[in-house]
């Protein structure tokens, strides 16, 4: 079995904001095996976010060469794009959002209708068991906190037993207390259940406890001493 | 969980907006179900009236003949006179089956209705009146004792209007001559159900036109000699002839000249309620950018996110199908007074007949209105793209 399960090879991302051309990712290369905890760090429009939808498979290469789970997706339409998503990736976003007049479980359990898997209560509520929510299943959204809904949003990300879990600045809307229990997640996820994690963060209290962080500056990959971030 | 509880979850959100564009739709749908069912309950009631006449030609003095036709259903003021002569001279052709003269005269009575005042119609006919209408039934007393007797049989609702019933007086007040109730009619469901009968010759007596008539109702051996017949009194001064099938055809025409504006009317409320709809729905796809993209990231496909939004639209045309037909079916009272009071002439009987395949009918038409609504604000959904919504969905 392969243990990479992304290789990027130069790829680059351009898009038109306005009339300005910009280009969010330079000729990046970049392998990403199972089992890794990976934390993209950099200043804003670094390209961090950009970066992560692309192998998120949540947007296309605009040129260069993308390999996720042995898929070639650089050529790939959204059609395609959202069956590979849909089972192998989890997605969590820093606003969380989840669907406001859905009840924690029914968050979680959305990804298995789109999916067309059978929608099993038990494992949607082990799930959020799991992540500290056992006893607010049946909660919306608004009544929860800035933290719970982030479990929330893990277990939803995590009900197709995805391969690779990509997170977008996770605590960025929380304090630094829930920010660190929702690492603690991700941690635990990692060591225990071996889940691959690409997330980004601005907090560098949190990214150094990655296996892994990349630098990113002005859409490349840039040294610890040139990313600027001890600054 | 399904897709449909996603969609229905959803426009339970905004309530009131969902509310009323649900209301919109309804209104639309009773507005069709009451013109449509209008239009089934007329004509039944209308053609009821016309053959409960039991003529298929009348014969009236020359004029109008819009006017002669409600005339001869309704009674009214400016009534035209032709002399009897005419109708001994029609009674004797062999083509006849019946013939039976009328003379209708019309009094006002200040005391009717409580106090509003009204008129009243009376009709003077001869016995060969029953011999047109054969259902005609006493429901109380019997026919005149005599051709001139100072006598009255009433019809079903003006007896029960009058509170009279055999051997009671009634009083004609502007003529101060008082009449004795002999008779009730069965009721008919036809306008004779209002009309004070009495006999030809008192009718011409009381009213003081002796030797006039207002009308002579005909029954043919042969219907087929209807033609000819007409010749024949073509060259006979001072009246003209009506068929029954004229009169219907004069009505309908009447009537279905107003009725193709309240159709337009119709047609503009439902295309009111459909953009109604799709704005809604488009208004709240676009409030709902970021929800639409992150649940494409998850992994929703375009057909998903059409049918969530499809569904939306058609959940508030089917709620808004049934809400308009349980509007239509109570409001159906309302809208026969309403029309009863613009219709030159209004049969009796129920003038809005709301029928199931009518009701079933609308109320697939609402479904079909919300397929089409759906279309357009379920495109721009699914077409969203997922990074787009999400990151730029502010």
């Amino acid at each position: 079995m392969n243990d990479i399960l992304i290789k990027a090879d130069k790829i680059n991302k351009t898009y038109k904001l306005f009339a300005e051309e910009i280009n969010a990712v330079k000729n990046l290369d970049l392998e990403i095996s199972r089992g890794e905890l990976i934390a993209i760090m950099g200043p804003s429009g670094s390209g961090k976010t950009t970066l992560l939808d692309i192998l998120g498979c949540l947007d296309r290469v605009s040129s260069g060469k993308l390999k996720v789970l042995n898929n070639d997706v650089s050529t790939l339409k959204e059609s395609s794009l959202v069956k590979i998503r849909r089972v192998n990736i989890g997605f969590v976003f820093q606003e969380f959002l989840l669907i406001p007049t859905l009840t924690a479980l029914e968050n979680v359990e959305l990804p298995l209708l789109f999916a067309k898997l059978p929608q099993e209560r038990k494992i949607a509520v082990n799930l959020l068991q799991k992540v500290g929510l056992g006893s607010r299943v049946n909660h919306l959204p608004k009544q929860l906190s800035g933290g719970e809904r982030q479990r929330v949003a893990i277990a939803r990300a995590l009900i197709t037993s995805p391969k690779i879990l990509f997170a977008d600045e996770p605590t960025g809307n929380l304090d630094s207390k829930s920010g660190q229990q929702i690492f603690d997640i991700f941690k635990e996820l990692n060591q225990k259940d071996g889940l691959t994690i690409v997330l980004t963060t601005h907090n560098y209290k949190l990214g150094l406890q990655a296996k892994r962080i990349i630098f990113l500056k002005d859409g490349r990959i840039v040294s610890k001493e040139e990313s600027n971030l001890y600054v | 969980m399904k897709l449909l509880s996603v969609a229905f979850k959803n426009l339970q959100r905004k309530r009131i907006r969902t509310f009323l564009t649900i209301g919109g739709v309804a209104i639309a749908v009773a507005v069709l179900v009451s013109l449509m069912g209008f239009d089934t309950g007329y004509q039944k009631s209308l053609t009821n009236d016309i053959d409960k006449m039991g003529y298929q030609v009348l014969v009236t003095a020359k004029g109008c003949p819009y006017e002669a036709a409600t005339l001869m259903l309704k009674g009214g003021g400016g009534l035209r006179y032709m002399e009897q002569s005419v109708y001994d001279k029609i009674a004797k052709d062999p083509r006849l089956e019946r013939i039976s003269p009328q003379l209708a005269a019309t009094e006002f009575d200040k005391d009717r209705l409580n106090g509003q005042g009204g008129i009243v119609l009376y009709m003077g006919v001869s016995s060969s009146y029953l011999e047109l209408k054969p259902w005609s039934k006493f429901k109380l007393g019997k026919w005149f004792s005599s051709d001139d007797a100072d006598e009255v049989i009433i019809g079903y609702e003006a007896a029960e209007l009058e509170q009279r019933v055999p051997g009671d007086q009634i009083l004609i007040p502007n003529l101060n001559k008082v009449l004795k109730v002999v008779g009730v009619f069965e009721r008919t469901g036809t306008q004779d159900d209002g009309i004070m009968f009495i006999p030809l010759k008192t009718a011409q007596r009381i009213f003081n036109l002796s030797g006039k008539l207002t009308g002579i109702g005909i029954k043919l051996k042969d219907i087929g000699s209807l033609g000819d017949f007409e010749e024949s009194l073509y060259n006979e001064p001072g009246i003209q002839v009506i068929s029954m099938a004229q009169v219907k055809g004069t009505i309908f025409n009447l009537v279905s000249s107003s009725k193709a504006m309240t159709n337009s009317v119709a047609l503009i409320a439902i295309l009111i309620a459909v953009i109604g709809v799709v704005n809604t729905i488009l208004m709240s796809v676009f409030e709902r950018t970021k929800e639409i993209g992150v649940m494409k990231a998850i992994g929703a496909s375009r057909l998903d996110v059409f049918r969530i939004i499809w569904m939306e639209t058609t959940l508030i045309c089917v709620l808004g199908g049934i809400l308009g037909d349980v509007i239509a079916i109570l409001g159906t009272s309302i809208v026969e007074q309403i029309i009863r009071k613009v219709l030159p002439y209004a049969p009796a009987g129920k003038l809005v007949i709301i029928t199931p395949e009518l009701l079933l009918g609308s109320f697939l038409g609402a479904v079909a209105m919300g397929l089409i609504a759906g279309i357009y604000p379920a495109y721009r959904a699914s077409s969203m793209r997922p990074v787009e919504a999400i990151r730029l969905g502010d």
